[in-house]
């Protein structure tokens, strides 16, 4: 109880911090996968050099890609940057190859017939591709917030807080109750995005 | 009769430069309903997906009410050309109300019009409206789903419907029921329909013409009472295909 009254409002505004790096990371990522994926669906021949670019961000260790994002001197200054770019880098992969995959799945007589009927490029991908694809690229990015919502523990490495300041500071003082304190909402961060991105996922499910 | 749809010296080569269609010229009356019939793979859809240019000919032309396919717009083209194919292609995130208004919500016109538009048409399809319109194509069985897929080709009145074996998928008495269904309607609404089949007896029954493509030529182009008259050597090995049960039968003591 003790614990908590001292580190409490501490837990709180990091928690606060965690969830903005992890947010604004996801709206980044969204941004820049989801139409690349729908582009990608149009030109096919490009799928697998651009997934497997983002597949390659995927596999840099976060310490690592923290640390070589520290140089750049436009981002340097701000931690925060940093670790917002690092995060969308992680976040791009399963938001573009569940975009990607999510159009490609759709029943190709419906697209055909969306094209017969003279819906026009755009009626076609916002009538019936995105709402067919919708659950699965909410997979993809249920996905991204989960794993994201982990790599934030590494931003506390540069500097741009969230909750993982206490598990640095909890493993540097081999005190493991800071350790938890950070550990402990991190995990309940991630399976409650899990949770509601579900629910919105089956919400978006399309019964054939 | 004027004429609706004219294909001059049509063919098709894939990219792999497989032939599919060679030379086919052929010209559908206004307010005719004709059978392309032919095996799988003779070419047939291949010749009813260059009228709304989902396909585009390698060379030769498609022309309808007398101007080039290729020359219009896209859109205002297959806007004028209802289309029904077997798998329905139905928008399953869709109610069937709104599927079958889907070309004239495309129009923008406004949502009163399109709901009174779709029931009027799914009552016209034998799909009375208080019992279906809100229901989702998952809730439909292959019969009416196909009934829906129609009513939607019907949408915007469009002159012209084309149809790639609408019913090959039904079972022989719900195919019956849609042929005979299919056959009022058109008897009401005069269209000019360009029917892919392979089913001899239901281009016989529904067609004023028959067009039978074989390895993507057209090999004749008859009335009913000629086809099965005819003594064209392709035509006689399609009609000897049918009936064989029957004929089996009727051949034992």
């Amino acid at each position: 109880m003790n614990f908590l009254n001292q580190y409490g409002s501490e837990i709180a505004t990091l928690t606060v911090e965690h969830l903005w790096l992890t947010g604004a990371a996801m709206l980044f990522a969204c941004a820049i996968a989801v139409p690349a994926g729908i582009w990608l669906t149009r030109s096919p021949a490009w799928a697998k050099p651009v997934i497997g670019v983002a597949n390659v961000l995927q596999t840099i260790p976060s310490l690592a890609m923290f640390g070589f994002l520290l140089p750049l001197p436009w981002l340097g200054e701000r931690a925060a940057r940093i670790a917002i770019l690092a995060l969308t880098a992680y976040a791009l992969l399963p938001i573009l190859r569940n975009t990607y995959a999510g159009i490609r799945s759709i029943d190709p007589a419906v697209l055909e017939v969306a094209r017969a009927l003279g819906l026009t490029g755009t009626q076609r991908l916002f009538k019936v591709e995105l709402p067919l694809a919708a659950s699965v690229i909410l997979a993809g990015l249920r996905t991204a917030t989960v794993t994201c919502v982990g790599i934030a523990t590494i931003a506390a490495a540069v500097g741009a807080g969230g909750l993982g300041e206490l598990i640095f500071r909890g493993v540097a003082s081999v005190d493991n109750r800071l350790v938890l304190a950070g550990a402990v909402p991190a995990a309940l961060l991630a399976l409650i995005a899990d949770g509601l991105l579900g629910l919105l996922e089956r919400r978006f499910k399309v019964p054939v | 009769m004027p004429t609706a749809i004219e294909f001059r010296d049509v063919s098709f080569t894939t990219h792999e430069g497989r032939m599919i269609l060679d030379r086919v010229s052929l010209a559908i009356e206004e307010g005719s309903v004709t059978a392309i019939l032919g095996r799988s793979g003779s070419g047939k859809t291949t010749l009813l997906r260059t009228v709304n240019r989902l396909v585009a000919p390698t060379s030769g032309e498609v022309l309808v009410h007398g101007r080039a396919v290729s020359d219009d717009g896209l859109i205002p083209l297959r806007r004028a050309m209802g289309y029904v194919i077997q798998e329905t292609g139905l928008f399953p995130h869709f109610t069937v109300e709104r599927n079958v208004a889907l070309v004239l919500e495309a129009q923008n016109r406004p949502h009163s019009a399109r709901i009174v538009r779709a029931h009027e048409l799914l009552d016209t399809v034998g799909l009375p409206a208080g019992e279906f319109a809100r229901r989702y194509p998952h809730q439909l069985s292959g019969g009416q789903r196909q009934r829906v897929g129609l009513a939607r080709a019907l949408a915007a009145d469009p002159p012209i419907l084309l149809m790639d074996e609408p019913f090959g998928a039904l079972d022989p008495l719900t195919r019956a029921e849609m042929q005979d269904m299919l056959r009022n309607l058109l008897a009401r609404l005069r269209k000019t329909v360009l029917l892919v089949t392979h089913d001899l007896d239901e281009a016989l029954y529904l067609a004023d013409g028959i067009a039978l493509i074989g390895q993507g030529q057209l090999v004749a182009h008859l009335a009913p009472d000629e086809f099965v008259r005819s003594r064209e050597p392709d035509v006689v090995a399609y009609l000897r295909a049918f009936h064989r049960g029957e004929r089996a039968t009727e051949a034992q003591p």
